[in-house]
């Protein structure tokens, strides 16, 4: 587990970590690490791999919302089933359960604003559970997942010192 | 222009110049160079830090502190040592806040040496130790250590080199620029020597954070040996700070009194700014750190492992950011083998004869660089060497 818990560390940030390095780092075959996380990728405590794009820089103009959610809550299920219909629509990017005024957080990705507000009007606001929604458009993403856009990455140090 | 040289004083004369900055010149020419040759973290300051100081800006702390600094900070430092090597010092006056351990390192030598005094120098060694004790007209002693022995200071070697003029021994542990460190037995057998002699220590501890295997132990904290050791450490390593130039000795009250004295007539204070950034620091600073040097010990692990398949022999380094491979099996010199390195591969490690002659025959490599950097270092390294291995 201790090493399970090590590995998922090292690659949670740098999913190419190549595994000759974690096995250096963590001075154990390269085999077992392959092996390690082919297991947690099967038991789905490694879901998937993303990459995190800046399309601004390819000339993409992609839009993403993130809309609150208001839900009218069911009897054993609570907001479960509502939520887990949600997340199966393929523009849906993210569903979070939050605590506050609203219920669901969902991220929503579309090609333009019409696109968005399509799918809030046909698709979400009609579901029976959904009383409400609020849709904020992101306007700039400055960080995401730890990375930060547009920022010159460069070494400042001189290159000699003692 | 006229010729001034005559005006400068034989003794600033009569230190060389660091042999670090001769190769610097030569580095900055070349292009796209991948550099080991650093002696600072590769992180930014963590920006609660940074924020910090912003924000005493913000509210016009401007100005001169006393003399030894804010006592704010002097209070944080006691603390922090007493946490860190279990000895406890007075902020009021056992503690003075420097330019770095640089000007600590400076202080010391002027206060405590009689022309003639002889400055007992383990070597390799960080730069500056020498040239110091010349500058307050001390003589340095180089005192070998060695690759066998881990680059621990031995009693037995150390005794050879005291004479009745010694008068200052200088342990700068985990050391830089060999990654080796003292353990408690190791200073264990050298406190009879030292009280024998009547010996000071400056115990340069500046990367005492940096240890990987088991707990910084300080000379200080031995029967007796708290009076007759100065504890200089600071913040450049353990917090990324290293442009802030803000560190600290702590030790007897006469001996700081002394070096606050000389202190307040060259430097007055240390900037208002770093001793604020450098309070956060101490207070809230530990989790960023310990993350800083959790991949430190990553990297270290990633070249040593480098350097053995390359066959490069190296000492496994227990401290600090750096590695000290000898360069044996190229059978050219320090600086030759930098040179050519550079020029070939465009990668840039330091001169092992920087750090002391005792030195000849190795290189100091920095691995606080990004694994993917390292990699491709080791990896042209390994080129380099296959076509220069001695027959």
């Amino acid at each position: 587990m201790d090493l399970e818990k090590k590995i998922l560390a090292l690659i949670e940030h740098d999913a190419k970590m190549p595994h000759k390095t974690i096995a250096t780092i963590l001075d154990i075959e390269e085999s077992q690490v392959t092996e390690i996380i082919a297991k947690l990728e099967k038991e789905k405590v490694i879901l998937g791999y993303n990459t995190i794009i800046d399309w601004d820089k390819m000339g993409d103009d992609g839009v993403t919302a993130m809309i609150d959610v208001k839900l009218t809550p069911e009897r054993e299920v609570g907001f479960n089933r509502a939520a887990e219909r949600i997340c199966r629509f393929p523009e849906v990017r993210s569903v979070y359960l939050m605590s506050g005024t609203y219920d669901l957080s969902v991220i929503v990705e579309g090609k333009t604003m019409k696109d968005i507000a399509w799918f809030v009007s046909h698709k979400l606001s009609t579901l029976d559970q959904v009383q409400s929604t609020v849709t904020h458009f992101i306007l700039k993403r400055y960080k995401e997942d730890n990375f930060v856009f547009d920022e010159p990455q460069q070494d400042r140090r001189l290159v000699v010192s003692p | 222009m006229n010729d001034m040289s005559k005006y400068i004083s034989s003794t600033v004369k009569s230190i060389p110049p660091s042999g670090i900055r001769k190769f610097f010149d030569l580095v900055s020419q070349t292009e796209g160079v991948i550099s080991l040759g650093v002696g600072e973290p590769d992180y930014v300051t963590p920006w609660h830090i940074i924020e910090e100081c912003f924000y005493s800006l913000e509210k016009g702390y401007t100005m001169y502190t006393s003399n030894a600094g804010l006592l704010e900070l002097r209070e944080e430092i006691a603390a922090y040592q007493k946490r860190k090597i279990g000895v406890e010092y007075s902020p009021a006056n056992e503690i003075l806040v420097t330019i770095g351990v640089s000007e600590a390192v400076d202080l010391a030598m002027r206060v405590l040496l009689e022309p003639g005094d002889e400055v007992l120098v383990p070597e390799p060694c960080f730069v500056s130790y020498s040239p110091g004790a010349v500058l307050a007209y001390g003589k340095p002693v180089s005192v070998p250590t060695y690759d066998h022995d881990e680059y621990r200071l031995k009693p037995e070697v150390l005794e050879k080199y005291i004479t009745p003029r010694s008068k200052i021994l200088v342990l700068a542990y985990p050391n830089n620029p060999t990654g080796g460190i003292m353990r408690a037995e190791d200073l264990q057998a050298l406190v009879d020597i030292i009280k024998k002699h009547d010996l000071i220590v400056i115990s340069d501890e500046i990367y005492c954070e940096l240890t990987y295997e088991g707990k910084h132990v300080s000379i200080a904290s031995f029967p007796g040996m708290r009076d007759r050791t100065l504890v200089m450490n600071g913040f450049s390593k353990a917090f990324a700070m290293t442009g802030w130039r803000i560190g600290y000795v702590c030790g007897n009250k006469d001996i700081i009194a002394a070096m606050t004295k000389v202190h307040q007539y060259t430097i007055m204070c240390a900037p208002i700014m770093s001793q604020k950034a450098a309070i956060e620091a101490l207070r809230n600073g530990e989790p960023e750190m310990l993350k800083m040097v959790a991949d430190y010990n990553n990297r270290r692990k990633i070249i040593l492992k480098g350097f053995k398949e390359i066959g490069l022999d190296c000492f496994e380094p227990k401290g600090a950011f750096y590695c000290f491979p000898s360069i044996k099996i190229s059978g050219m010199s320090s600086e030759e083998f930098c040179e050519k390195l550079l020029l070939e591969e465009q990668v840039a490690v330091v001169p092992g004869n920087a750090f002391g002659s005792i030195g000849e025959g190795f290189i100091r490599c920095c691995y606080a660089a990004s694994i993917p950097n390292l990699e491709t270092a080791i990896e042209k390294m390994g080129n380099f060497l296959r076509r220069h291995q001695k027959d």
